[in-house]
Order: C-alpha cells, then sequence, then structure tokens
C-alpha cells in the first residue's frame, strides 16, 4: 500500500509540475497577478507530493517490503537500519527520486523565499523550473519507476552493492545533488530574465545567492565523494579522472566561474551576455553529468542498470533544455546592452580572466571526457582518456590562474594598479619564495615541480590573508583598531579569503600527496615487521569476525615509532555472500595532516597475507582545503548584503559603500 | 585605451588562452590516448610490441599461476584467441577466474603482455563495457548462447555474467 501511496503522490506530483509549467507563465505574459500567483503554492505542494513519494520509498526499504522489485533488488534484510535507509538512493530509480526531490525542494524555496522578487520574474522561475520537474516525472514514471511491484515476492533481498555499504552513501549523493540540481535555480533564472527580457544588476544580487548555496554543496560533495573513494577502493587513489568524477567536476567549474562573472554583473553591471550563458552552461554540465551516469553510457560505480530507453529520454530531456536555453539565449541576447566599463587591470578584468581560465579549463575537461565515446559512435575504435591528458592539459591551465588568484583582490574596481597590488604582495611572494627554497632544501629536488607547488601554494593562501590584513590595516594601525576594522569587514570579504585560503589549501594537500607518497607493497607472515618513512608495523595476526551480512577477515598491525606505540590498525577484507563480493577495508591512521594507510590483499594458504602500505603527507589537505572553501562561501552567503530576501534598506546600504 | 583596443586586449588574450589550450589538448590527445583492444585484435593486428593498450576480456579459467613477489601470470580471452598477461602487485579484489578484466600495458617481444594496471569491475553484475562488447563481437555473449540453445563451453564460471540484472 505503501509503495501505491508513492507512486501516486509521485503521479500528482506530475499533474502540479504541468500546472505550474503553464499557468504562470501565461500570467506573465499577459500580466494577471491571479495567474502568476498559482506559482508558488504550487511549487510548494510539489515538493510536499515528492517528498511524500521519497518517504513511502525510504519506508518500503526500512520495513524490507521485498514485494517492490527494487527494494528486492537492492537491500537486505540484515543490513544495519542506516544502509536500509540509504539504499533507498543506492540505485537507479532511487536516486532519480532523489534528484527530483531536491529539484522540487529549490522550486519550493523559491517560492516561499523570493517574496522580494519582481512577479513576473517569480511566475517565470518557477514556471521553469516546473518544466524541469515535469520532465523528469514523466521520466521517472515511464522507464524507472521505484514502485513497481514482484508478483511473487522473494523472501530475501539481493543485497546492497557492498561497495556502497557505507556512510559516505549517506552523505556523498545528497550532497552533490544538493549542488548539481541547485544550478537548475540559476538556469531556470536565467530562462525566466530572458524570457522577461530584463536583465540588470538586481537580477544577478537575487542569483548569486543560489548560485553560492549550490556551489557550497558541490563542493562539499564532489569532496566527500572523493575521501570516500579514497578509503573505500583500497589503493589510496583520491581522484582518478573518471568520467563520472568530471559530469561533476565540470559543473563545479563552470559555478566557480558564475560566481566570479555574477559579481561583476552585481557590482558593475557588465559581462551581462557571458553570465547569462554561464548560468545556462552550468546547468547543461549538471544535465549531461545526468546524462552520463544515468544512462549507462559509461559503467562505474555510479551506473546502476543499463537500459538503452532511458539514456535515450535523458538525452531527450538534454537536448530540449540546453537546447531550449541557448535558443532563448540566442533570441534575448543582441537585446542586452553592455554595461559598466573598465580597464583590462582591474577588478573586473581579474575576474574576466577567471572565467577565461576556468571555462578553458571546463572545455578540456569536456573535450577528454567526451572523446572516447564521440570517437566509438564514429569510428568504432575504442579508446581510453587517462590521468595523462588531464594532467596534462588541465594542469598548465590551473597554474597561471592559481598565480593570478591573489591579484583579484587586491585590484580596485574600474582601473587598478597591477604594480602597487604587486608591491603588497610582497610579503606573499617572499613567503611563496621561502616556501620552495625550504622544501628544495629538505626534500631535494625529487620531484623536481612539487617545490614550486609549494610554493605556488603558500603564495594563494598568503595572498588570501594579504588581503585580509590591508583592508584591516594591519601592522600599519593599531592592533585595537585593525581588530575593530576586521569586525566591521563585509562577511564576504572574509569568505573571498577564506575560500581562496582553501584553494591553496587544497593545492598544498595534492603536491604534498602526489609528490611525496611513499607505498609499499609487501607479503608478511604473522610476527613479521614491514617499515616505511620513520613507521614500522608488526603484523599481529588475522582472525574471521561476523558482520550484520558478510563474514570478515581482520589484520592486526600495531604501529611504532621507534619505540612508541602509536596505535592499531587494522584493516579487513569483507565477503557478502548475498553478491559472492569481496571489499577490501583500509585502515588509516591520522598523523598530522599526513595519513598511514593500509590495505589488505590476498591471504596466501600458507599464513601469509599481502598489504598495501602508504604514507601520504598532507593527504588530509586535499578534503579539508574544500571544506575552508565552503565554510568561506557561507560567511559570503550569510553576509547580509547578499542575503536571501534581503530587505530594501540593506540595497540601500550597500550603494552608499565606497567602492573597495 | 579606448573602448576598442580594450575590447581586443580582452578577445586577445581569450584566443591566446584558447590556443594554448587547444595546443595542449592536441598535444594530449597524441601522447596519452590508449586503444581498447581485444586479445583477438591484438593477435590479428599486429599490435606493435611497447606500444601502451589495454587489454579486455575474461580471465581464462585455470590460466592464473601465482609467482614469487606478487607476480601473477594469466591468460585474457575472448573465446577465441588468448595473449599471456604478467602482472606485479595486489589484484583488485573482484579479480576471478572467468570474470572480465581490463589490463593495462604493453605487449613484449615474445608476445607476453606486460601490465602495469589491472582493472577488475566495480560490481559483480556488471561487466566493463568494453570487454562485453569484445564477446559479443566473438559471439560468446551470454544472450548468443541462450540463442544457440547450447551450454557455454567449459565451467559455468566461464560464462560471462549477464550485463542486465534479469528480474
Amino acid at each position: 500500500m505503501i509503495a501505491e501511496l508513492g507512486h501516486y503522490a509521485l503521479v500528482l506530483a506530475l499533474g502540479l509540475a504541468l500546472v505550474q509549467a503553464i499557468v504562470p507563465l501565461w500570467g506573465a505574459r499577459v500580466r494577471d497577478d491571479a495567474l502568476m500567483a498559482v506559482a508558488a503554492p504550487t511549487a510548494v505542494a510539489q515538493f510536499i507530493f515528492v517528498a511524500m513519494a521519497f518517504a513511502a520509498l525510504v519506508a518500503c526499504y526500512v520495513r524490507s517490503d521485498f514485494s517492490v522489485l527494487n527494494v528486492a533488488e537492492n537491500s537486505h534484510s540484515a543490513m544495519p537500519l542506516i544502509y536500509k535507509f540509504t539504499s533507498a538512493w543506492g540505485n537507479h530509480e532511487g536516486s532519480m527520486l532523489l534528484w527530483v526531490l531536491i529539484l522540487t525542494f529549490f522550486g519550493a524555496l523559491v517560492a516561499v523565499l523570493g517574496n522580494n522578487l519582481p512577479a513576473t520574474l517569480k511566475a517565470n522561475v518557477l514556471a521553469v523550473q516546473s518544466w524541469l520537474a515535469a520532465a523528469f516525472f514523466l521520466f521517472i514514471l515511464l522507464t524507472s519507476n521505484p514502485f513497481l511491484r514482484l508478483a511473487d515476492a522473494p523472501m530475501e533481498g539481493r543485497d546492497l552493492n557492498p561497495i556502497l555499504q557505507d556512510i559516505g552513501l549517506a552523505v556523498h549523493p545528497p550532497m552533490l545533488y544538493l549542488g548539481y540540481v541547485g544550478f537548475s535555480i540559476t538556469f531556470s533564472f536565467a530562462a525566466a530574465a530572458l524570457i522577461d527580457g530584463r536583465i540588470d544588476p538586481a537580477w544577478a544580487r537575487w542569483v548569486r545567492p543560489w548560485t553560492l548555496a549550490a556551489w557550497m554543496f558541490l563542493t562539499c560533495g564532489i569532496a566527500m565523494g572523493s575521501y570516500w573513494a579514497y578509503y573505500e577502493l583500497g589503493w589510496g587513489g583520491w581522484w582518478f579522472w573518471d568520467p563520472v568524477e568530471n559530469a561533476s567536476f565540470m559543473p563545479w567549474l563552470a559555478g566557480t566561474a558564475l560566481l566570479h562573472s555574477a559579481l561583476v554583473m552585481e557590482r558593475r553591471d557588465a559581462l551581462k551576455v557571458w553570465t547569462i550563458l554561464l548560468a545556462v552552461i552550468a546547468f547543461s554540465f549538471s544535465l549531461i553529468g545526468t546524462f552520463l551516469v544515468r544512462s549507462g553510457v559509461l559503467t562505474s560505480v555510479h551506473t546502476f542498470a543499463n537500459d538503452p530507453a532511458r539514456g535515450v529520454f535523458i538525452l531527450a530531456i538534454l537536448v530540449l533544455f540546453i537546447g531550449g536555453g541557448f535558443t532563448l539565449f540566442a533570441w534575448r541576447a543582441p537585446m542586452l546592452r553592455q554595461g559598466g566599463l573598465f580597464a583590462p587591470i582591474s577588478r573586473e578584468g581579474a575576474l574576466v580572466l577567471t572565467n577565461l581560465f576556468l571555462t578553458t579549463a571546463c572545455a578540456t575537461v569536456f573535450i577528454g571526457t567526451l572523446y572516447p565515446l564521440a570517437l566509438e559512435a564514429l569510428t568504432g575504435e575504442k579508446i581510453s582518456v587517462g590521468a595523462p591528458f588531464f594532467n596534462s592539459t588541465f594542469g598548465p591551465l590551473m597554474v597561471p590562474l592559481l598565480a593570478a588568484v591573489p591579484f583579484g583582490p587586491l585590484l580596485a574596481w574600474k582601473r587598478g594598479d597591477l604594480l602597487g597590488v604587486t608591491q603588497r604582495l610582497t610579503v606573499a611572494f617572499a613567503i611563496g619564495i621561502i616556501g620552495i627554497a625550504a622544501t628544495f632544501a629538505s626534500e631535494g629536488a625529487k620531484p623536481p615541480l612539487a617545490p614550486f607547488g609549494v610554493g605556488l601554494a603558500l603564495f594563494v593562501i598568503a595572498g588570501a590573508l594579504t588581503d585580509i590584513a590591508e583592508r584591516t590595516g594591519l601592522f600599519r594601525v593599531s592592533p585595537a583598531l585593525a581588530l575593530k576594522r576586521a569586525a566591521g569587514l563585509p562577511r564576504s570579504a572574509w569568505g573571498t579569503a577564506l575560500a581562496h585560503c582553501g584553494l591553496g589549501l587544497t593545492l598544498l594537500g595534492i603536491v604534498g600527496e602526489t609528490g611525496w607518497s611513499a607505498e609499499r607493497i609487501v607479503t608478511l607472515r604473522p610476527g613479521q615487521v614491514v617499515s616505511l618513512r620513520h613507521y614500522d608495523l608488526s603484523f599481529d595476526g588475522i582472525a574471521p569476525r561476523e558482520g550484520p551480512n558478510y563474514r570478515e577477515l581482520t589484520a592486526k598491525f600495531t604501529v611504532r615509532r621507534g619505540s612508541d606505540v602509536l596505535g592499531v590498525l587494522e584493516p579487513a577484507k569483507r565477503s557478502f555472500p548475498t553478491r559472492g563480493t569481496t571489499t577490501t577495508e583500509a585502515a588509516l591512521m591520522t598523523r598530522g595532516l599526513s595519513q598511514l594507510y593500509l590495505s589488505l590483499g590476498d591471504s596466501n594458504p600458507d599464513g601469509s597475507i599481502t598489504v598495501r602500505l602508504y604514507h601520504k603527507p598532507l593527504v588530509l589537505l586535499i578534503w579539508l582545503g574544500p571544506l575552508v572553501m565552503v565554510a568561506g562561501g557561507a560567511l559570503s552567503l550569510s553576509d547580509r548584503r547578499l542575503r536571501v530576501g534581503a530587505p530594501k534598506p540593506a540595497k540601500r546600504r550597500a550603494a552608499l559603500q565606497p567602492a573597495e | 585605451m579606448t573602448r576598442k583596443q580594450r575590447r581586443l586586449a580582452l578577445i586577445g588574450s581569450g584566443l591566446t588562452v584558447l590556443a594554448i589550450a587547444a595546443v595542449l589538448v592536441l598535444s594530449a590527445l597524441k601522447d596519452s590516448i590508449v586503444f581498447f583492444n581485444s586479445p583477438t585484435d591484438v593477435v590479428e593486428k599486429n599490435v606493435q610490441p611497447g606500444a601502451r593498450i589495454r587489454l579486455g576480456g575474461l580471465v581464462k579459467p585455470g590460466s592464473v599461476e601465482r609467482g614469487d613477489n606478487l607476480s601473477v601470470r594469466f591468460e585474457v580471452t575472448d573465446g577465441n584467441r588468448a595473449v599471456p598477461v604478467t602482472y606485479t602487485g595486489i589484484l583488485p579484489d573482484l579479480f576471478r577466474e572467468g570474470q572480465g578484466v581490463v589490463t593495462e600495458g604493453a605487449l613484449d617481444g615474445a608476445g607476453l603482455f606486460r601490465a602495469d594496471s589491472v582493472l577488475a569491475k566495480h560490481d559483480e553484475t556488471y561487466m566493463p563495457k568494453e570487454v562485453a562488447d569484445a564477446l559479443k563481437k566473438q559471439g560468446h555473449w551470454k544472450d548468443d548462447y541462450d540463442k544457440k540453445g547450447a551450454a557455454p563451453a567449459g565451467s559455468s564460471a566461464a560464462s560471462p555474467a549477464p550485463a542486465k540484472r534479469t528480474p
């Protein structure tokens, strides 16, 4: 009964979506307030119905109702409750339901929080959002219905893919989708503004919080996914340039560019055409990502099932919305008048440069991801484009961008003084050079580029801090006054500095991990010791253990440094009888920002086991950096000037502020 | 600077970055892409020794021999031809005789494939798409056996797992 209720709620949501897609749009056209007002309540109701459908699916999972096909295929009665819960979206149908849940969630948020939006804009935004929702409801109902019943229910489910039986499944997909799908709002705003034909700095002001929120979730989701892959797959990699990862990374790059160009549009009324285009592009990449992951053209842990009908359907949605977006753009963009002029060397110029590099880098990732698919479709030749391609294209494009990051916030709007800024960055330069020298001195030139990477990362971090020091007059005025100024700084200034710091930290982590990671693969008998860097690990023995729906072999290692015992590592091999699958559970020991990583290979008949041991210096920064970026985003989001639904006085105050 | 000069500066820098990116992409595409080959391709297309390729197929049942120091030797087959492979290191969890595998490396002069990475699929139920296609081409796909009404050759483990779950 619960499954049928869920199905019914989804059908009702589709009905509402169709109403919301047409009535407010018409209302905005004929300026009829009553018709436009239909949008807000339907958006909220749509969300409630989808939430009901989602709750119904989760309930089926929690109750292990194996008469539902989806549950029978992806769950097991012995699984811990948390995994029963999360396995609701650990499959194709459920994850699409999560997709629309978040889509309608954002729609409802705009309906509730967007009271200060012009009526026509709000109506159009919600209508466009509803077109999207309707398309995906149809997709779910016609090709991926999670509520299908089985005629004769099995006694036991087929279990969830063991790799997904992890707390990561509770965090990574919802976070990622909040980001991915969050860009739908910017798309809807862009489409609505194009339909409306009115695009001004106020539009950018309304869009920026949504973009920022989506960007924060996406950042967090990608970082979480990376850490999950790192500890779950058992070989210590944290980014594989896998097409599925790229699918989430491209919207991130486009979204980051959008954040920066919307800033120019909001403050200086410039880059309008470009910002609108980026808003369309960012969500297009989300749709392309959905297509790549959900259609089955790629094989990965994210692809749950291959059904050609689904691929064609998503492709149709993709063509409809991306094509529609660009058509609207082509129709309206020539009418946009370019505002605020600026010199090439200025804050605007720096932000344009950021955009240029981010979008170019995004394009190279796009080519590397789609080239194999295109080549196979055209010639039948199968190739793989792996990490070497991306390292030699994406990497070089990022270097000038990162080097330019500290300059941006220090340059003045309209016309900047590059020499002056360079002088103010003297300390940051010095820190970077000291970093290079110190790294050369302690680690040598192996690998040769790593010290420069450290220097660049330190320059980015120090540059971000210089911005704050300059604004507060730290070291020039009395500490008390500087503190007072610091408290008075707009939170968005702190947000920028923090986000750029996070970028530097991430780079430092990446350089540390790729440059100085050490690896040993050895076969050990109980009592033997393996040493790596300063650490000695003694293999104490191996013991079987029973889990709820698996059996595991756990090896025990005592970690010593010199004569100090630092702790115990217990890597394991889990075998899941239902699926006949084995997973490797790596054991991690964090030492400062570095980690020891131990995973088990095969165990041999003579009692010896093969282990893979890594020491990964600074590796934690790879994920702490993005968290710092997200914290910066959150600070900016809490800025009064940007707050969702900011009242009019805030706007006036912003206008009165001196140019920064 | 006049408005026109500014615009030119902007367009110029944009084109410069794009040109640099295009050069990077083209040179990387020339050097760092890897072609996928089935064992039949390797034997019949005369893949050059030393050229980096991906070789995919099924691990031939009974062919896995473990040596000292984590070295392992096995054969990759598509039912038509088989290519011997050596690899040193830890094999993925899902590496098993009769299961799909993709290896990356190069042939040596003697026709032995020296792999430096071995990828097994993420999930028991699915097979790497390249492997599935290669098997289909050779007529060893499960559906082909169903059509012929014949049991797959060798043990049941030799039959490739279906790419699609049958409910």
